[in-house]
């Protein structure tokens, strides 16, 4: 492992797995049904048995 | 008893190591540590012994913690840890912005120059001031969203008096000239494995109650947290690497020489900012913004993405610190590239903390700390605009080493980091002390002027000086000689050295306010004060008219 391979596989492989990871984990937030959940998540804050004020 | 016995007895080990250590110290500086070290286990040592239950050790039944409640004691202390060194280290703030201005205030005495006096500042704001409301919010935040109390209460408090220490050991090592010489990474060898120690903790105390949680979704806010905790962790561990010259003796040398040193302390100096002032300030501002608004957050998805382009792209953005130096040009490229990238999801999640605020607009101008909060949003996207503006190349040839780069941090710093905080502390107070309402709203606002004035003084005078040093320095004669002397750059700055200095006393000024707001608030008092906002309401004109005939219309 010398500094070329790494440079070699970090602007091929390396770039492509993390674009891709990236790509899945904004992917995942448009999937079906997601608007519902995230309806939720955003209040889960302000449940009414929660009282923290 | 026995673990009673067995704590004690090792902390007293602690007491009698530290001391052999300091009195076979190869320096000053490293005896002064081992001594506070001696102290602090001392210290520990009496409480352990002053403070336990003896009579239920003796009946043999452990007084449990009331499982019904939330572990609020170590927030309530980081409030006051954070309100405190926040006082101090602005102070020092404006005791070296004064002596930028009046070099007699260096006081001919190596303690109190600039140069030891300077990251005593930085770290005091950033790691004292900022770390200590990051701890105590994550605290209360992580508990509220999982449902949970925190998991391990013992290592909650051991982060919190350990934290302490750290910040103790590393301002007075600075004062002694004790300093790996790393921007915002001072800290020599021992206290940075002391600091990986509390970190660790941290990390537990915080994966633990969200492991524990009630709630099967985790809150966004502990996403950026955890970000927060997990690279901080990384970058200390990696930037710190260094060999000490001796087991008994402060100094060390890095285990990186030469660009690659240089980068590897960009990229943990970018990413403390990345991570530190911006993802564990965001955490703040996704649960405080929306609950003082009382509004869910504007898009929870625009959050989400929000949340992984910053930890995708901030990583990369490091080398843009390193322009036209020895870096290969590659890499300066690359972090010029993704410091502009990184404009998107910062404005992304400026517009996702102002519209959280759509349909209650109306409380900004009835609710101060609202108000706050819009500032720190607005100077979040203000900071994170200069910033990529200020990495392209071609702007970073005139702007690196002026005072613009000190004009922009402290916007980011007073206006985003600042502003938040203080909002989040005088959300906290009154319901972490069980109080009805801060002691006063309008001295809140007080606060808010005071310290937007001395923002706006703070970074219009350092736009000006940071411009005009850079264009004095590169300013070339017809017969092709440097037109001034570095000197008459320096003097030509005089005057907004002073507005600086204004600035930062206003700023101040703005926190002794809410010291006093604090003290009161927890002293159960209430200050007797019109509200906000009046709607006027006129009893006599409320009525139907009678007896009028209607206006006829014009013919």
């Amino acid at each position: 492992m010398n500094y070329e391979t790494l440079r070699h596989l970090s602007d091929s492989f390396g770039l492509l797995f993390l674009t891709f990871t990236f790509l899945g984990f904004i992917g995942w937030t448009f999937r079906p049904g997601s608007r519902q959940k995230h309806e939720e998540a955003a209040h889960m804050i302000f449940e009414e048995d929660q009282d923290d004020g | 008893m026995d673990t009673l016995l067995l704590k004690a007895g090792g902390w007293l080990a602690i007491v009698f190591f530290a001391f052999i250590a300091m009195v076979l110290a190869a320096d000053a500086g490293f005896a002064v540590h081992m001594a506070i070290i001696a102290l602090a286990a001392g210290i520990t040592l009496w409480v352990t012994i002053n403070k336990a239950d003896y009579a239920a050790i003796g009946r043999g039944i452990l007084k449990a913690p009331d499982p019904g409640v939330y572990d609020d004691d170590p927030i309530r202390w980081g409030v006051i840890a954070t309100i405190f060194w926040g006082i101090a280290g602005m102070a020092v703030g404006l005791i070296i912005a004064l002596q930028l201005a009046f070099p007699v205030l260096n006081l001919n005495n190596e303690f109190t120059t600039f140069g030891r006096l300077r990251p005593l500042h930085t770290s005091a704001v950033i790691f004292a001031f900022g770390g200590n409301a990051l701890i105590a919010t994550s605290y209360y935040v992580v508990q509220r969203t999982c449902r949970a109390r925190l998991a391990f209460p013992g290592l909650a408090r051991f982060v919190f008096w350990g934290y302490q220490l750290f910040i103790v050991l590393a301002a007075t090592g600075y004062l002694m000239g004790v300093t790996q010489s790393k921007e915002y990474a001072e800290p020599e060898w021992y206290v940075d494995l002391w600091l990986t120690i509390v970190w660790l903790s941290y990390a537990a105390v915080f994966i633990g109650t969200i492991v524990r949680r009630s709630e099967p979704h985790i809150y966004v806010a502990n996403w950026f947290y955890l970000a927060f905790i997990l690279t901080i962790a990384m970058l200390h561990v990696v930037n710190g690497l260094s060999m000490p010259v001796s087991l008994l003796g402060s100094k060390s040398y890095a285990a990186f020489a030469g660009v690659q040193d240089a980068l590897t302390q960009w990229w943990y100096g970018h990413n403390a900012v990345g991570f530190f002032l911006t993802a564990g300030f965001l955490a703040m501002m996704y649960y405080f913004v929306p609950k003082q608004a009382e509004r869910p957050v504007y898009s929870y998805r625009l959050s989400i993405i929000h949340f992984w382009s910053l930890i995708f792209l901030y990583i990369w953005a490091g080398p843009h610190h390193l322009h036209y130096t020895a870096l290969p040009d590659w890499a300066q490229t690359l972090g010029m590239v993704f410091s502009i990238v990184l404009w998107m999801p910062s404005w992304g999640g400026m517009i996702n903390g102002l519209m959280t605020l759509n349909g209650a607009w109306d409380k900004i101008r009835t609710d101060p700390i609202i108000r706050m909060m819009v500032l720190a949003l607005a100077f979040y996207g203000m900071s994170t605009f200069e910033g990529p503006m200020m990495s392209i190349k071609a702007v970073n040839s005139l702007s690196h080493y002026t005072d613009w780069t000190i004009g922009h941090v402290h916007s980011g710093a007073l206006g985003w980091n600042g502003m938040i905080t203080f909002a989040c502390l005088y959300y906290l107070v009154p319901r972490l002390w069980g109080k009805e309402r801060l002691y006063s709203l309008r001295m809140v606002n007080w606060h808010f002027w005071l310290s937007t004035l001395g923002i706006v003084l703070y970074a219009a005078s350092m736009w000006v000086a940071g411009i005009m040093q850079g264009l004095m320095w590169r300013e070339y004669g017809d017969d092709g000689y440097l037109v001034y002397a570095f000197s008459e750059v320096v003097s030509a700055m005089l005057p907004m050295y002073l507005i600086r200095a204004a600035g930062g006393l206003l700023y101040l000024a703005g926190a002794i306010v809410l010291v006093y707001n604090v003290w009161m608030t927890i002293a159960g008092k209430q200050r007797d004060e019109k509200p906000m906002t009046e709607t006027p309401h006129n009893e006599d004109l409320d009525k139907p008219i009678v007896g009028k005939p209607a206006v006829a219309p014009a013919e």
